[in-house]
C-alpha cells in the first residue's frame, strides 16, 4: 500500500463521504475542500490514521477571492507527512462577514503563530484561540491589509518617481 | 643649532591644503576675544557623536562611510556610540517600519540636548519605494529632522555631504535656540516634553 493520491481521497470519501469536495491534483499535490464546521474533524482523523499520518501542519495561510459571494476567505492547511515524504493542502472557505473557523491549536501548536498571522493579514477569526490578536502588524492598525479591498495606487502620482530608484523611466 | 628640514619642502603635487577659518574676534598680543557661542559651535561640531540606527542597505553604505577609504573619523567622529547616552546625532539609515516607529522616537527622547537628526536614504526621508502600510513614510512623522541625505542608497560621499551639512548647522547654532518658543513649539508638535 502506498501513498498514493487515490488512496488518500478513497480513504477521505470512505470516511467523511458527500463532505469531501472539490478534488483536484494541481502539479501532483492533492488538493481537496471541507465546510468550515469540519475542519478539525477531517485534521483529527488525518492526523490519528495508522496509514495517513499527517501530523505535521507546514503552514495556515488565507486567500481573499472578492468575486465569490458567500465564500470570500479560504483557510488554507498545509498539512505534511513526514515519514511518507507527502503533502496535501486542505481549504475551508467562509463568509467574510462571517469569517469564524474553528482553531488548529489544539491539534498543532504551531497552528497558534499561523493563525495569528492569518488573523493579522486576513481578519480570519480563529475561534478559541488562546490569544487572537496581531503578532506583524501594529495594533493601531483598523484594516487587514492583504485583503483586496482598496483601490490601487493613482498611477498618476509623480511624487515617487520610478526614474529615481534606477527602474523603469528612461532605462532599457 | 636646529638642523635644516630638507624633505618634503617642495609640495609638488601641488596639493591645495586647507586651512579651517579661525572664529571672527577681537586679536591682540597673548589673547583672542571670540563670541562665546562661536566657540562653543567650533567644539561642539569637530565634535560630534554620532549614534547610528541602521537598519537596512544605507547602514551597510554607512559602515563603507566609517571604514578607512571615507574615514567618517576625520571629522570628529570618531567614537560612534550604540547608546543614547552622550550621542548628539541620531542618523537613521533605512526602512522604518510602523511598528519601528516608537523605538526610533524613544532613542530620541533618551538623547539629551542638544541634539540633532539625519535621515539618510529614500527610506528614511519618505518611506522610499515602500510605499506600503507597514512602513513609515519618512521619520519626520516621529521625530523632527535636520537634514536629509537623497539616494537609494546614498553613495558614502552623499552621506559625508550631509554629516558636514549637520556639522555647519551645529557651529552656526544659537546657544539661545533651544530655549526658544519656536523650538518648543516644533517639540510640541510631535508630542515631546
Amino acid at each position: 500500500m502506498s501513498m498514493t493520491n487515490e488512496y488518500i481521497q478513497e480513504r477521505l470519501v470512505n470516511q467523511f463521504g458527500e463532505a469531501i469536495s472539490n478534488i483536484e491534483a494541481p502539479y501532483g499535490m492533492f488538493s481537496f475542500e471541507v465546510p468550515k464546521e469540519m475542519n478539525l474533524k477531517v485534521m483529527q482523523f488525518l492526523f490519528d490514521d495508522d496509514q495517513l499520518k499527517f501530523r505535521f501542519l507546514t503552514d495556515i495561510c488565507a486567500v481573499h477571492y472578492p468575486d465569490d459571494k458567500g465564500r470570500e476567505l479560504a483557510v488554507v492547511y498545509h498539512l505534511h507527512n513526514l515519514e511518507d515524504n507527502v503533502r496535501i493542502r486542505m481549504k475551508v472557505f467562509t463568509d467574510i462577514n462571517q469569517p469564524d473557523v474553528f482553531t488548529a491549536t489544539s491539534l498543532f501548536s504551531t497552528a497558534n503563530w499561523m493563525e495569528r498571522e492569518t488573523y493579522d493579514f486576513y481578519g480570519v477569526n480563529f475561534v478559541g484561540h488562546p490569544n487572537l490578536k496581531r503578532i506583524l502588524n501594529v495594533d493601531e492598525m483598523d484594516y487587514f491589509p492583504l485583503r483586496k479591498e482598496f483601490p490601487l495606487e493613482d498611477q498618476t502620482r509623480i511624487d515617487k518617481d520610478d526614474e529615481m530608484f534606477g527602474r523603469g523611466g528612461s532605462i532599457r | 643649532m636646529a638642523r635644516p628640514v630638507q624633505y618634503n619642502v617642495k609640495n609638488e603635487g601641488g596639493k591645495v591644503i586647507t586651512v579651517a577659518e579661525m572664529p571672527e574676534g577681537y586679536q591682540g598680543e597673548g589673547f583672542f576675544a571670540a563670541k562665546l557661542s562661536d566657540v562653543v559651535g567650533l567644539a561642539r561640531k569637530n565634535s560630534i557623536w554620532p549614534l547610528p540606527f541602521a537598519t537596512s542597505c544605507c547602514g551597510i553604505e554607512f559602515m563603507a562611510t566609517m571604514a578607512s577609504h571615507y574615514d567618517l573619523a576625520r571629522f570628529g567622529a570618531e567614537r560612534v556610540g550604540f547608546s543614547p547616552r552622550q550621542c548628539d546625532l541620531l542618523m537613521v539609515m533605512g526602512t522604518i517600519a510602523k511598528k519601528m516607529a516608537p523605538v526610533v522616537k524613544q532613542v530620541y527622547l533618551q538623547m539629551a540636548e542638544p541634539r540633532w537628526v539625519i535621515a539618510v536614504g529614500a527610506c528614511a526621508s519618505s518611506g522610499g519605494i515602500f510605499d506600503t502600510y507597514s512602513v513609515l513614510q519618512g521619520i519626520d512623522q516621529v521625530v523632527p529632522v535636520d537634514v536629509y541625505v537623497p539616494g537609494c542608497p546614498p553613495r558614502p560621499e552623499a552621506i559625508l555631504d550631509g554629516f558636514m551639512k549637520i556639522q555647519e548647522l551645529v557651529g552656526k547654532e544659537d546657544l539661545r535656540r533651544r530655549n526658544s518658543d519656536r523650538y518648543k513649539a516644533l517639540l510640541e508638535s510631535y508630542g515631546i516634553q
